[in-house]
């Protein structure tokens, strides 16, 4: 049977450098981190650090001590530490997940930590978005009306109604369902994946919105909303509990009974 | 410094920062036809103020009777009078206007059963002068921040704003005290940029990073401020620094006051109320300060919560199941995550943390940046504006109200595309920028890039932050501040021997976050030597040697300049009391009890 290898450059070397701590105790864990420098020729590789971890009760705790104690080129993106700017979505131990909001208690043995994947790595743990943000564009994520607003208030919506795009607005755009979506990962040029479809429909359902039509006709289309195979990963890392994957599928119920 | 070649770009307009006021600014630039950069060092929603919970301050009067006069003399008040009386009418004036207008930018507000914008109550937010208790704050659930970053950004992606995303600005440019621009570092390349403009507005954010727990995040380095000081301009009421009551214990992640909004309460270790013994009135929705204050002294007097004695308790379970998932369902999923609390059973452990910079670059109210020039302490620096943390306006005086912010970003963001637009004409011609624009930012890059000393940069930074989190802290002391500056002073020259190991020119986090150290250090150099210099207590400043407020001698704000090598010369301007126009009175200062 044929092998299929991948190129040379994208094989990762799965014995990188070992940094230890000095000082070894009871809390001293072992992760293993990719790293990749786009300025040296040395390809991707994984690296081992054990340290103690006593002092880091989440998985970016433990990254930001390696970089400021163990190996400061260590990159990765964060800002909030606290589950909602979305910076430092990675994949730990098998699951993309936020590293601020994922415990290193929960995590049993060694972490491996790789970033999003599927996505073009820029430097270790940072992968390139830009797609991913184009195609949050491409469903035009703003509200659209014909009927000119009040001009001193407010539109009305009741709670019901607001009811319908609270959650769905509350995505962080983190990228954790998209890129794990395999058919994502098939087809990310032209399936728009499940975090750009949740914000359509959250600007489809928004009562005040009056282009839901328009919205729709721009879906339709084999790729951008029907490569969703209900595989339902998306849903399932979501680190806000959002459900990209019913979105999806409500869209697609309206696809149907528009027809009709 | 041939080494660097620089990316040359030229626009009417650039905005360095993209959160709340950085994202309003190029919104309404662009809108007003003005060729715009926005530079910023985040991916616009990742932007401090998608953290901000509670809400956004504006007397719609949607659940009970309001006026902006009421929320006007609770802003002043809640200022300790430090705040400028015309900037606050404005802002107070112009709030129902800018929140109605997110609303109709698509804003995912909360609803009343009428279907209008849900409010809540806020510490410090009172209706006729004092009397009742308002619900004031527009609230989208406990995420409003997120709902306005959001909306904000994508009212900028329909604009088409031109947005250089993942850009770490360095310096300004400036040339016979005229900004001409700024210089940025690309991360994704590692090349260096020259953005050229007639005008520059830094929304840039604060710098809670400054000291050791914060509910700040990791990015809030106050870059535009220090680019001020190494501009050598001055900076404004630096040592005006708020602690936010509840921030989670040892985390450090904020729980928002609308918990106290809808109806939360504090417990000591004995499970008494002690708000109703310092604010007899407003109780647990007495400000920011005072509730600050008043934790600290319950712990320091033994009557702090757990084994250690170090904490007060929040408590939210009497809300009910339905109120909190309804209103505060992120606050049950962060006390859940970072305190293992379940908020329907138990209380949580709640501590005074670093949250809000009042100090900043100061502004006139139509955000142009002022440093005093002969005699005239308004005098206008041509070229530069500033907006939302990174400003001073003053709306918020020595203590800003809560809610009070995410409005400063909207009021003040698009006030400053207001002046640019009246003052730059679309696509007018630039001269040529002098040889050696870049020289003080390229200067900085190359020595820090090749720093190659004993101590790394996290070593320097925690070393800076415990200083300032022991002796800058809730209440001060002359001797505890003169302490923290020699020690600071002796961290601060530590940075001639700082070492950057990351020689790479691409995504270099260990040099961005050492220039982001440079720039902590001289702010706060500016907030401890500030706080030594005032000798009187006034809002969130509380020194214990100095226990009242001293209207003779203080009622004006500090002026702090701060040179290379990190010594504070200070200066002053009066607080602004006359209002703007003859709608409202002046409202004098009097004794501030809630």
């Amino acid at each position: 049977m044929a092998q299929l290898r991948l190129p040379k450059d994208s094989r990762v070397n799965p014995r990188g450098r070992v940094h230890r701590a000095a000082a070894s105790s009871a809390s001293t864990r072992t992760l293993r981190i990719y790293r990749f420098d786009p300025e040296s020729a040395e390809g991707p590789r994984v690296d081992t650090f054990e340290l103690d971890v006593s002092s880091c009760p989440m998985v970016l705790d433990a990254l930001i001590l390696i970089k400021g104690t163990l190996d400061s080129t260590l990159t990765f993106r964060r800002s909030c530490r606290e589950g909602i700017c979305g910076s430092c979505a990675m994949n730990i131990n098998g699951l993309n997940r936020l590293a601020c909001t994922t415990s290193m208690a929960d995590l049993g043995g060694e972490i491996r930590i790789y970033p999003l994947p599927h996505m073009p790595v820029v430097k270790d743990l940072v992968p390139d978005l830009t797609q991913f943000y184009a195609q949050y564009a491409l469903v035009e994520p703003w509200l659209k009306t014909r009927t000119p607003a009040p001009p001193d208030r407010e539109r009305l919506q009741s709670k019901h109604e607001q009811e319908r795009i609270d959650r769905p607005a509350a995505c962080i755009l983190c990228a954790c369902c998209s890129t794990a979506c395999p058919s994502y990962w098939w087809n990310g040029e032209r399936f728009l994946g499940p975090a750009a479809l949740l914000a359509a429909y959250r600007w489809i359902v928004d009562t005040r919105d009056e282009e839901s039509g328009e919205r729709l006709d721009q879906l339709e289309d084999p790729f951008r909303l029907y490569r969703c195979h209900t595989i339902m990963n998306c849903t399932d890392v979501c680190p806000k509990d959002l459900n990209p994957a019913k979105a999806i599928a409500e869209i697609k119920k309206m696809m149907v009974t528009r027809r009709y | 410094m041939s080494a660097y070649e620089f990316i040359d770009h030229s626009f009417d307009v650039v905005v360095v920062g993209a959160g709340g006021a950085g994202l309003r600014a190029t919104l309404g630039l662009a809108e007003a036809g003005l060729s715009t950069a926005c530079i910023t060092k985040l991916f616009p929603t990742r932007s401090h103020t998608v953290a901000a919970q509670g809400g956004i301050s504006a007397a719609l009067g949607n659940m009970g009777v309001d006026d902006w006069r009421w929320h006007m003399y609770d802003t002043v008040k809640g200022s300790d009078w430090l705040g400028d009386q015309d900037a606050i009418e404005f802002m107070c004036k112009e709030a129902p206007a800018a929140v109605i207008e997110l609303e109709h930018y698509g804003l995912p507000f909360s609803r009343t059963e009428e279907g209008l914008i849900y409010q809540r109550p806020f510490g410090g937010m009172t209706t006729e002068y004092g009397k009742g208790i308002a619900q004031r704050t527009c609230a989208a659930a406990d995420r409003t921040g997120h709902a306005m970053l959001h909306t904000l950004y994508q009212q900028s992606i329909r604009r088409s704003a031109t947005f250089f995303i993942e850009y770490f600005a360095i310096d300004l440019m400036m040339e016979d005290g005229v900004c001409r621009g700024v210089v940025a570092l690309d991360l994704s390349e590692g090349k260096v940029h020259r953005f050229r403009a007639h005008a520059t507005i830094l929304a840039t954010g604060g710098y809670g990073r400054a000291y050791f727990s914060c509910t700040s995040a990791h990015s809030c380095t106050g870059d535009g401020n220090a680019m001020v000081l190494r501009a050598a301009l001055p900076l404004q009421d630096m040592e005006f620094v708020q602690f936010h009551p509840t921030g989670i214990y040892t985390a450090g992640c904020l729980i928002t006051e609308g918990v106290r909004g809808e109806g939360g309460y504090l417990t000591n270790a004995n499970g008494e109320r002690f708000m109703e013994r310092y604010a007899p009135n407003a109780k647990d929705l007495a400000s920011r300060d005072v509730v600050s204050r008043a934790m600290t002294l319950e712990i320091r007097e033994g009557r702090g919560c757990g084994p250690h004695r170090d904490h007060v308790d929040l408590h939210l379970e009497h809300l009910g199941r339905e109120v909190i998932h309804e209103r505060l369902p992120g606050i049950a999923e962060n006390a859940r995550i970072f305190a293992g609390v379940d908020v329907t059973q138990e209380p949580i452990p709640v501590l005074p943390t670093v949250h809000y910079n009042m100090g900043g670059i100061p502004c006139n109210r139509r955000g142009e940046v002022v440093a005093p020039r002969d005699g005239d302490p308004d005098a206008v620096v041509p070229g530069l504006l500033a907006a939302g943390e990174a400003a001073c306006v003053s709306v918020h005086g020595a203590n800003r109200l809560g809610s009070n912010s995410l409005l400063d970003l909207v009021i003040f963001g698009r006030e400053t595309a207001r002046r640019c637009a009246e003052c730059v004409k679309p696509g007018t011609p630039h001269n040529p920028l002098p040889a050696d624009a870049a020289e003080l930012a390229v200067t900085r890059l190359d020595r820090l890039r090749h720093a190659a000393g004993s101590r790394p940069t996290a070593a320097i930074r925690l070393e800076m932050q415990r200083i300032m989190q022991n002796d800058a802290a809730v209440f001060r002391t002359g001797a505890s501040l003169r302490e923290g500056m020699e020690r600071l002073a002796a961290t601060f020259a530590s940075m001639a021997d700082v070492r950057v190991s990351d020689r790479s020119l691409i995504w270099n986090s260990d040099l961005i976050e050492t220039l982001e150290l440079e720039n902590l250090l001289l702010q706060a150099t500016a907030t401890i030597a500030s706080a030594e210099h005032r000798t009187e207590s006034r809002g969130a400043h509380a020194r214990e040697d100095f226990p009242e407020r001293d209207d003779a001698t203080w009622l004006k704000h500090t002026l702090v300049w701060v040179d290379p090598r990190g010594r504070a010369r200070f200066d002053h301007r009066p607080v602004h009391l006359k209002t703007l126009t003859h709608d409202v009175e002046s409202i004098p200062p009097k004794k501030r009890t809630y």
